[in-house]
């Protein structure tokens, strides 16, 4: 056994062998290809020609409609993560103190979301908001209005259903650094004089930042690189970046521009992440896992 | 006054898994509506969008195509993510901190740029999209989840059990398969439930892979989708709720009872 150990060992490197190989391949060398694209010239749907120009980067760096989706990405990204760590902090406050007997079940709740489909959950808000929904049922069986009201497809609608697929991530990840604070500290600083809200404060609050920042990134990143939430929730005017690609791709079969937009957004959540991982390191977003 | 405020945490939390399964609740509830209309009110009580469901060849055809490029995405995946965690676990090596972060670069990368660039790589080769595209866009996706969720169950395997059966005279490939992979069996069910889900479920990056008239669930349903909910989706969204949460949750519940039953 001993002798097996040595510095030489091929063992390792051929189990991750397959999956090195297939992110390479896959991930990697397409993100490549992606860069080289992006210089390409469109001349007409679904045709381009190779070239090494910066007419698709110019475009972007300079059009105020791609500027002015950006700005709606990072707003709409900001306000959803900013609920979401509001909302979901106070949960997982109460999960990770609670005496509950059965809090095993609080935490099954939290993940069964993950297993029931995005577009379900994300269509379900229809329900709730449309103009055959919950909500003007109600009115109108209490005799408030006669017509139903429009409630749906605008911005409000789309922030809903980001908040309500992302929530469980938030609260997860920040229940994961509650729980792993020893428990006698906040009663500790209580017998030094602290106030329960001071306890929590200087003791609790900064010990779970490392899983509120993990949840918020993924929040954000999550939020930032989506498109079908809008496209199912919002209004003409409620679309992300990430829409703006698959316009693009889909329905304008411009490719190149598609590579430059793709780009774009790659660079700009790729710097939240790079900054995260300098703050924080990467290790924290793994331990939602365990 | 700490009642006060500890009744009030509790009052939030509750606020909020309200706010998390009610509208999926409202999805239950309405796949049973009579009405011909997808929402509220509730006229009466049928199993009528059941059965339209059923005799629905597009959505059936969009099922059965889910549920093969699910399991061979958990097949698959799981495999590459079982070796992959066995390294990390089992062995020391040097730049062990650098693959890990690399294995997840797929998370790490938004998936609709994912998406795109796999699709241009494709077009680079002359490649039209195909089932293919989308089984290995599928695994690239699920990959990194599997690697996570094996790798912290496979920590918690003694090492004990396996160098106890070599020293009884197991070969290594014995004890492998005799001795460890028992003992990996949970991780690996678990690893191979979260890829199938993972695929099931996806819809950013299928919806630019996807070949020309081929349609998962989750494009389906977003296709069908245009002007409001039809009963249909309802009745699709219960079933689906079914098999995603009601069999794991059934599967956990048996485990749990047989291994009481035992002691």
């Amino acid at each position: 056994m001993q002798s097996n150990e040595h510095k030489t060992d091929r063992r390792p490197w051929v189990l991750l062998s397959p999956s090195l190989l297939a992110i390479t391949l896959l991930v990697v060398i397409p993100m490549a290809f992606m860069l080289v694209y992006s210089f390409y010239e469109n001349i007409d749907l679904a045709v381009d020609r190779v070239a090494f120009q910066f007419g698709n980067w110019n475009e972007v760096a300079t059009d105020s409609y791609y500027h002015t989706a950006i700005w709606k990405t990072l707003r709409l990204s900001i306000i959803v993560t900013v609920l979401a760590a509001v909302l979901g902090y106070i949960p997982a406050y109460f999960i990770a103190m609670t005496k509950f007997r059965d809090k095993w079940l609080l935490l099954l709740l939290l993940i069964l979301p993950f297993w029931i489909s995005f577009i379900i959950r994300t269509l379900s808000w229809i329900h709730i908001f449309g103009n055959q929904g919950a909500l003007n049922g109600l009115f109108q069986f209490l005799g408030l209005i006669d017509a139903p009201l429009s409630l749906m497809y605008n911005e409000f609608t789309v922030i809903i259903g980001f908040i309500h697929v992302f929530l469980p991530y938030m609260i997860l990840n920040i229940y994961v650094s509650l729980e792993g604070i020893d428990e006698n500290l906040e009663p500790a600083a209580r017998t030094l004089g602290a106030t329960p809200w001071q306890a929590f404060r200087e003791v609790t609050l900064p010990l779970s930042a490392p899983g509120l920042a993990a949840g918020c990134l993924l929040v954000f990143v999550l939020t930032g690189g989506s498109y079908v939430t809008p496209l199912i929730l919002g209004g003409p005017n409620d679309f992300l970046f990430g829409n703006l690609i698959y316009d693009a791709i889909i329905s304008e079969l411009n490719w190149p521009m598609g590579a430059t937009l793709s780009f774009t957004l790659l660079l700009l959540l790729g710097l939240v992440v790079v900054l995260y991982s300098r703050l924080m390191g990467l290790n924290q977003l793994s331990k939602a896992f365990k | 006054m700490k009642i006060q405020v500890w009744t009030l945490i509790k009052t939030y939390t509750i606020m909020v898994y309200v706010f998390m399964f009610a509208p999926i609740l409202v999805v239950l509830l309405l796949a049973f509506n009579s009405s011909q209309f997808g929402g509220f009110p509730i006229e009466g009580f049928s199993f009528r969008w059941f059965i339209k469901l059923y005799e629905n060849e597009a959505i059936m055809r969009a099922f059965r195509t889910s549920l093969l490029l699910g399991s061979l995405t958990a097949i698959i995946s799981t495999t590459l993510g079982i070796l992959a965690a066995i390294a990390l676990v089992r062995y020391e090596f040097r730049g062990k901190n650098l693959i890990t972060t690399f294995l997840i670069t797929p998370i790490l990368v938004p998936e609709t740029v994912l998406a795109v660039g796999l699709l241009i790589f494709l077009r680079w080769l002359h490649m039209p999209r195909s089932f293919g595209l989308l089984l290995l866009g599928h695994c690239i996706i699920a990959l990194p989840f599997v690697v996570l969720v094996v790798q912290a169950r496979l920590v918690g395997i003694r090492r004990d059990y396996e160098e106890a059966a070599q020293s009884l005279g197991a070969s290594p490939l014995q004890t492998f398969f005799e001795v460890t992979f028992p003992l990996m069996l949970p991780a690996v069910f678990a690893g191979a439930l979260f890829a199938f889900t993972i695929s099931f479920d996806n819809i950013t990056a299928t919806a630019f892979w996807r070949p020309s008239g081929m349609e998962t669930v989750p494009t389906q349903i977003f296709g069908m989708l245009r002007n409001s909910v039809s009963p249909e989706i309802n009745a699709l969204g219960f079933v689906m709720i079914c098999i995603t949460v009601g069999l794991p949750l059934l599967a956990g519940g048996l485990a749990r009872y047989y291994s009481r039953k035992k002691i």
